[in-house]
């Protein structure tokens, strides 16, 4: 079995049946690699996302998956069977397209019927498993209209029916919702968590969206440059990046460029660029191995950094700076402090009955298990 | 100052300017139309209503027979140009293939170049290549500029296309053979259907190339009215104008209609 470095802790050693797999898959256009050695494996019944800024190679990764793309090198399995040499038409996934793609000639009805229909499905079995996946969607009452009759969410509908329709092993969605506005969103993203659930066929995502992947997905990579950065569950990519550009893409972070003093087993300790000595929970480099020495960025999460206005006891990790902007945004307030160093330090605190206002000395504080050394 | 839109002088303007080239574009035809029905053998002078002209070509043998030559060349040309033309707009639109730019630029050149250049070039190369005139060079020749205008406007509507339709119906299970008959053409149906009528009406206007490529006593309508005009115009000319007019814009307003209805269904 194709083993990473950011293998999922957990599922070593275990037994679990894997719906897709992608091993060492490159994919090259035109002299360029836009795939460089994928491996993924999707367990099966898992909401699975792949996370990355736009030209990363997700969607080909998609692609890959569903057949449009036939990779370059390795090999894409799908329930353990090789599918190097097995056509779109005759791979149980379906996709949802990100524009839908609905056939604009054949009413909801026969759009979702149109895969039984190939498939030469009774009459009363295409029937019944279309009226009931629309069902699912909440389409029933839309059958008999043209696609060119609905709204963008409606269209969205039609096209996961269509896809669950054919009761696949997996249904790929590439950038399902990327054209809906926001609110809408946030409907078809509960819409979407609750079929996962209802129906328990494997999920695989593709979105540039992290607070969709956070919000949906059992596990996430994340992709860079053609690459697989990180995987595993939201919250060990939110809380545990492996890398600067994860935990940077991956909600808001303060970083700071720095090199390591000194090494202990439980402990690191780093002076940064601009001279701030920090106490850091020590972290792994790419290859799994402690960090020991060397150029390292930490990364300190805006919710985890504490705000006081008289020094506090200790001097841990406690940097004085002068409050530039505050950010009123309802729920919490956003405090954009210049430490005396010259580094500005975005910091998130929960809504305050007294917001101070500008230039006022803040002295900020976090503990050694609220930041992380990267390797540069 | 008043408000440029309210001023009464501007709209009689340009009202008079367009009464003025509606008459120049439409009036000869008007007149064309209305000594059609008149009596009197000379154009020149009024004699009376009559349908007589009307009855009269409908009898005329000739005339029927080359209707017979052009309508079967027509349908020949158009129906050649539907297929090819409509996988040559697929296969370029869809496909990657080393000089497919030239491809592109050499399959619209007919609508640019004149009639008589494609007329005497079609004539000279059935001479050297040794082929005898007849009707079915006509119907070779009418080929080439109809499969250009089909291409055309099916691959008009080919790039408002989703280009992903194909994969849809792949991935659905669809062969490649399946996700053309059965999803591609259906959408490019409209125009498709829109392009055909097009073509078929330039086919039937056409005298140029006909007269150059005809042999074996192939005789197309045009040709036949311009060998009539020759010595004079006669009334039962005008009359089969005005219906090869009226059967023109008939066949156009079904086109328009096809091309409206079904942007209306895809657009609403």
């Amino acid at each position: 079995m194709a083993q990473t470095a950011t293998q999922n802790q957990q599922t070593t050693g275990i037994n679990v049946e894997f719906d897709v797999e992608l091993r060492k898959v490159f994919k090259v256009f035109n002299g360029e690699i836009v795939v460089r050695g994928i491996d993924l494996s999707i367990r099966r019944g898992e909401f699975f996302s792949i996370l990355g800024p736009s030209g990363c190679g997700k969607t080909t990764t998609l692609r890959l998956i569903a057949g449009f793309e036939t990779p370059t090198a390795g090999d894409v399995l799908i329930r353990g069977q090789s599918m190097l040499n097995v056509p779109p038409y005759r791979r149980p996934a379906n996709t949802v397209f990100q524009n839908y793609a609905l056939f604009s000639h054949l009413t909801v009805w026969e759009n979702v019927a149109f895969g039984l229909r190939i498939k030469k499905r009774g009459k009363a079995e295409v029937q019944e498993r279309v009226k009931e996946a629309l069902k699912l969607v909440k389409m029933e009452g839309f059958a008999k209209r043209f696609p060119a009759q609905l709204s963008g969410g409606q269209q969205q509908r039609v096209a996961l029916a269509r896809a669950l329709v054919n009761r696949p092993t997996v249904v790929l969605l590439d950038e399902p919702l990327g054209a809906l506005d926001l609110k809408l969103r946030k409907e078809m993203q509960v819409e979407l968590s609750n079929l996962h659930q209802e129906l328990g066929v494997t999920f695989v995502l593709v979105t540039h969206d992290q607070e969709e992947a956070l919000s949906l997905s059992d596990r996430i990579a994340v992709m860079v440059d053609g690459k697989v950065e990180q995987m595993g569950s939201p919250s060990q990519i939110y809380d545990r990046p492996q890398t600067p550009f994860v935990a940077d893409f991956i909600g808001d972070t303060n970083l700071f460029r720095g090199r390591i003093e000194g090494a202990h087993p439980t402990m690191l300790w780093v002076i940064t660029d601009k001279g701030l000595k920090m106490k850091v929970q020590p972290a792994n480099d790419t290859n799994g191995l402690p960090l020991t020495s060397g150029a390292v960025v930490v990364s300190v999460r805006p919710e985890k950094v504490n705000v006081g206005f008289s020094p506090p006891d200790g001097s841990l990790n406690c940097f004085e700076g002068r409050l530039k902007h505050v950010m009123y945004l309802g729920t919490h307030v956003h405090y954009v402090v210049q430490l005396l160093s010259g580094d500005q330090i975005t910091v998130r605190q929960p809504n305050a009955l007294n917001v101070p206002t500008g230039d006022t000395p803040v002295y900020l504080h976090w503990g050694a298990d609220d930041c992380l050394a990267l390797p540069e | 100052m008043q408000a440029p839109s309210k001023s009464p002088l501007r709209i009689s303007w340009q009202a008079l300017f367009s009464v003025l080239m509606f008459g120049f574009m439409y009036l000869p035809i008007l007149v064309l139309g209305f000594y059609s029905f008149n009596q009197s053998p000379n154009s020149a002078q009024w004699g009376g209503f009559t349908l007589s002209w009307y009855v009269k070509f409908f009898n005329d043998s000739r005339i029927l027979s080359a209707l017979s030559d052009s309508l079967t060349v027509a349908f020949c040309a158009v129906g050649i140009s539907a297929i090819i033309g409509t996988l040559m707009a697929v296969g370029l639109a869809r496909y990657r293939f080393p000089g497919k730019q030239l491809y592109q630029g050499a399959s619209y050149l007919p609508l640019i170049i004149p009639d008589i250049a494609i007329a005497v070039s079609t004539l000279v190369f059935l001479a050297v290549i040794a082929v005898p005139l007849s009707l079915w060079t006509i119907v070779a020749a009418h080929t080439v500029f109809c499969l250009s205008y089909v291409a055309f406007v099916v691959s008009t509507r080919l790039v408002n296309l989703n280009p992903h339709l194909e994969e849809a119906a792949q991935d659905l299970g669809a062969t490649p053979y399946q996700s053309l008959v059965r999803v591609l053409l259906p959408e490019l149906m409209p125009a498709i259907v829109s392009g055909c009528l097009l073509a078929f009406v330039l086919s039937m206007d056409d005298f140029l190339i006909a007269s150059f490529t005809a042999g074996g006593g192939a005789t197309t309508l045009p040709m036949e009215i311009f060998s009539r005009i020759r010595t004079s115009v006669k009334p039962d000319i005008n009359a089969l104008s005005v219906v090869l007019m009226v059967a023109s814009g008939a066949v156009a307003l079904i086109a328009e209609t096809i091309r409206y209805r079904s942007e209306k269904k895809r657009l609403q």
